[in-house]
């Protein structure tokens, strides 16, 4: 083509070469338009996602004016509280109403998906109630600072959480600043001192995916030390220990049991000691309290109870009747 | 004409070198042995492809010599067709040369990965659960995969560009040697600036590597523990702190994005100064009448075509480098030696009458350092031996010598009286059933998994199994029953509820001689008693190992070996270690420890420890 008008002298030779030039230019951002059309369309599907997160309204804020809470006594009321989850139509809690009175030890009984998590989550206000209140010391927990609330609230549950970051920097966690006196203190009470200190870089030791690994034991008792930390008035955990050999389930039982010690206590009992020092039981069954009181009350006046109490001790109990007569 | 950012693509591998590179590619070489002619017909293949492209442009400048500059616009039509001709020729035999080499480098990979498949199975236990294996195997993968792609994209464009290169210069220095030099010129210049470049560009990515790990990293962490946050008012202070990774992971892409958009405009700088080196020298020679203007036409052609090949090859270098170094890992792993190997005139095993006897064993993963020490003891056919003992003390030790998982140090493990090393290993461990605490269940419906106990077993042996191993009653309620999936490593299945499968394979199995590590999690309280029921059916009849962490089984069992750091320190029932009052005693307490009596509730103490 090009060289049939240069012949026909409508093109030069040099026109005829820029040419053959232009056309490996021009083709290159034909194709890149085609590639750049459709990773369009997907950014547009992905930010939309993102700008969503974004725009999510957090539920739970504090009032404008919202007091701080001073040192709390430990006194924690439901008040009839009624709970349901966002967009759900089905009650998680329904008309609970108990007092517990600074110190006290609260044990929270009842099967998988009775509710029980529900309870300990509305304290440190997770989430706020759908109807009724929740009063510590006699303030409404939605009337008071959320920070200054869960300051005075600390957490141990069965599944630990830790962050990468080194041993003291995760039992500092609530209490940044504090000093390593009080660090070690901490882990020498939740029964941490011992294993941390045998580590190559001790409470320096980094934790997490580069760091030391540490066994499900050994995470649990950093989550004491650092709930210990905090010596919080409120305290909510939970008694179950995941995969551990005996002698490290003693030494979480024994932390766990001084942690427990001078502090309004909620726990979720998944042993039958626990249960049987209670100073208060709170038995849940489908969202409702079906039963409220010691171990002996219980025992004579609720069926339901007696009922947990098999299935879930049943096979412990008959070890227990061994050991005594083992005993005797 | 390159795709923008070209060099990011290879910036983002991290350079490894091999040891022995030469060793590497005479043993890849072996493995392509087999498909000589495959490669024969790709080699072939892609000189076809090298030659048209040292041939178009000197067509192109015949075109204007001996057509344009003359006015023979049927000549001009001929070379037009010849040319396209070419190109089209040159095309398929590129795209063939492709497909080729690719069949040979996926077959060569389908037998390497089967090779180290064929081999794990029969590596040492000892060996594959050391942590050293952990991250061999880990590597294994990354490894496999950068031998995939290079087989699939450096491989051949490497084998196309070398050869292109070699069809240009061929085609140049026979054109013309002058103009020919004037190209080649730069070529050194270009291989520099490419390398610098390179590096500059690994440093850069490697940058945004490891800020966007920290970054996710963070995000998964903060998500996963946002309640803890909230609990411990942390939010702020973890905002801050994401924050910043987050703002160093931008500088560190702004960074990689400013070297690797330099690259592509200093390539064709390069290019265009040997183009203007080129047309110079060229125009000069037109001039003085040594040369005509078709030829200078077809030499600026060659300088396009000779980059992009150049810039190739250096760059897919540093993939071939990374996939020498993983080849020579996986040769690493194949020339390993099983440890635990069928003696010459090892036997098969007869039926086992379940008479156990360990003679002296000692074992040590470390020749200097024993994890079982002169263990002695017998079991009875039929009886159950608890085996007990602090973490570590060497439990799984000795119950993976009686299945020979490893061999002894020294000592003897004896079976019926013979000795395990000189049985043969299927024989044995056909009449072992190994029920562990976290069982591994396969991809695969729920039959097929109970079936792994026996392949050759009817449904109904299957349905009766699980019965028997009270696993009937939640698999039919599960959505498929026994048809339904499991899920990768029984993942949707509960933990009690891969137990009670893992138990009714066993069952299934009906071995002679049983061994079982009893779970230590929490389990809910009606699977256990499913569990524990079932173990008693299973253990009845057999001679049966336990690792035990459960009052009732320690209660039931014929004999209790205590273990402590490699030595069997108590022997006896649960009765008489009791009464011992020594580590056996001292365990038992701890494991039933109860803070303190009750004396609150006025309610008699049910025991006291």
């Amino acid at each position: 083509m090009g060289g049939l008008q240069v012949m026909g002298q409508q093109l030069t030779l040099g026109e005829l070469v820029a040419f053959i030039g232009y056309q490996g230019f021009f083709l290159m951002p034909i194709f890149m338009v085609g590639f750049i059309g459709s990773a369009l369309s997907r950014a547009e599907a992905s930010a939309q996602r993102i700008f969503e997160v974004i725009d999510a309204e957090s539920d739970v804020k504090d009032k404008p004016g919202a007091a701080i809470l001073s040192r709390l006594k430990g006194d924690v009321v439901f008040d009839n509280v009624t709970f349901r989850y966002a967009g759900m139509d089905q009650n998680v809690l329904e008309d609970v109403s108990f007092e517990a009175t600074p110190n006290q030890t609260i044990a929270i009984l009842g099967k998988t998906g009775s509710g029980k998590t529900s309870i300990i989550n509305l304290i440190p206000r997770f989430y706020d109630v759908t109807k009724g209140r929740i009063l510590v010391d006699n303030l409404d927990v939605r009337d008071v600072n959320i920070e200054s609330l869960r300051k005075q609230i600390g957490i141990v549950l069965q599944e630990t959480t830790l962050f990468s970051g080194t041993i003291r920097e995760n039992i500092a966690y609530g209490r940044p600043d504090a000093r390593i006196d009080d660090v070690i203190a901490a882990a020498k009470a939740a029964q941490a001192h011992e294993f941390i200190v045998e580590l190559p870089e001790a409470y320096d030791a980094l934790i997490g995916e580069r760091g030391v690994g540490l066994s499900g034991g050994q995470k649990q008792r950093i989550a004491i030390a650092r709930a210990l930390l905090l010596n919080p008035r409120i305290l909510i955990m939970d008694d179950s220990t995941s995969s551990v050999d005996a002698e490290t389930e003693y030494k979480i039982q024994q932390a766990l049991d001084l942690l427990r010690q001078g502090r309004t206590t909620f726990v979720i009992a998944q042993r039958i000691s626990t249960v049987r020092n209670a100073d208060q039981i709170l038995l849940i069954d489908q969202g409702k309290l079906v039963g409220k009181g010691t171990h002996t009350e219980l025992l004579k006046c609720c069926e339901t109870y007696v009922e947990i109490m098999e299935t879930q001790f049943g096979e412990r109990a008959e070890w227990l009747a061994a050991v005594e007569e083992e005993v005797q | 004409m390159h795709g923008p950012g070209g060099m990011g693509r290879f910036a983002n591998i991290e350079a490894e070198k091999p040891r022995n590179r030469n060793r590497v590619i005479y043993r890849l070489l072996k493995l392509v042995l087999p498909y000589k002619w495959l490669l024969i017909l790709s080699l072939g293949l892609v000189t076809i492809s090298a030659a048209s492209q040292g041939l178009s442009p000197y067509l192109i400048g015949r075109a204007i010599d001996g057509f344009i500059s003359k006015g023979d616009a049927a000549g001009l039509g001929r070379i037009i067709v010849v040319l396209m001709v070419v190109y089209i020729v040159g095309m398929f035999a590129n795209r063939y040369q492709i497909i080729a080499t690719n069949q040979i480098g996926q077959n060569l990979l389908a037998e390497l990965r089967l090779e180290v498949f064929v081999k794990i199975q029969s590596l040492s236990l000892q060996f594959l659960e050391s942590k050293q294996a952990g991250e061999i195997m880990s590597r294994l993968v990354n490894d496999i995969e950068a031998l995939n792609s290079f087989f699939t994209q450096a491989l051949a464009q490497m084998i196309g560009s070398i050869f292109s290169l070699a069809g240009l210069v061929v085609a140049m220095v026979a054109i013309d040697w002058q103009l020919a030099l004037a190209v080649l010129v730069m070529v050194p210049v270009l291989l520099l600036t490419t390398n610098w470049f390179s590096k500059m560009a690994r440093t850069a990515f490697r940058k945004t590597r490891t800020t966007i790990g920290e970054v996710s990293a963070n995000l998964e962490e903060e998500l996963s523990g946002v309640k803890v946050a909230q609990a411990f008012n942390r939010t702020d202070a973890n905002v801050r702190r994401f924050a910043s990774v987050n703002a160093a992971n931008r500088d560190a892409n702004v960074n990689a994005m400013a070297v690797t958009s330099a690259f592509m405009p200093a390539m064709d700088l390069l290019s265009t100064i040997d183009m203007g080196l080129v047309a110079a020298l060229g125009g000069y020679l037109v001039i003085s009448g040594r040369l005509s203007v078709g030829i200078v036409v077809a030499f600026l052609q060659y300088v396009q075509n000779f980059f992009r090949p150049i810039q190739t090859v250096a760059q897919m270098w540093t993939l071939a480098q990374s996939a020498f170094a993983a080849a020579e890992r996986v040769f690493d792993l194949l020339d390993m030696d099983p440890t635990v190997q069928d003696a010459p005139d090892a036997i098969p095993a007869a039926r086992i009458e379940g008479f156990v006897r360990f003679e002296d064993v000692s074992f040590g993963y470390e020749k200097d350092e024993m994890v079982l020490c002169q263990a002695s003891f017998e079991a009875k056919p039929g009886q159950t031996i608890a085996i007990v003992g602090p973490t570590g003390a060497g439990k799984s030790t000795l119950v993976s010598l009686l299945a020979r998982l490893y061999d002894v140090t020294s000592g003897r493990v004896l079976i019926d009286g013979k000795n395990v090393r000189s049985l043969q290993q299927r024989s044995l461990r056909s009449q072992m059933g190994i029920v562990t605490q976290e069982p591994f269940l396969f991809s695969g419906t729920v039959m097929e998994n109970i079936r792994y106990g026996r392949l050759n077993a009817t449904d109904e042996e299957v349905y009766e199994a699980a019965k028997t191993a009270n696993a009937f009653d939640f698999i039919s309620r599960q959505p498929g029953g026994f048809k339904g999936e499991v899920g990768e490593r029984g993942r949707l299945l509960s933990q009690g509820q891969r137990q009670l499968i893992a138990i009714s394979r066993a069952v299934l199995a009906d071995p002679r001689i049983l061994i079982l590590d009893e779970a230590t999690a929490s389990i809910d309280t009606q699977t256990e008693v499913l569990i524990q029921k079932a173990l008693q059916k299973l253990l009845a009849g057999r001679t049966s190992f336990v690792i035990a962490h459960r009052l009732s089984t320690v209660r039931n069992a014929d004999l209790v070996l205590v273990i402590d750091q490699g030595e069997i320190v108590e022997r006896g029932t649960h009765k008489e270690l009791m009464k011992m009052g020594g580590l056996y005693a001292d365990l038992y307490n701890r494991q039933f420890y109860q803070p303190e009596a009750d004396t609150r509730t006025g309610i008699p103490v049910l025991f006291s420890t």
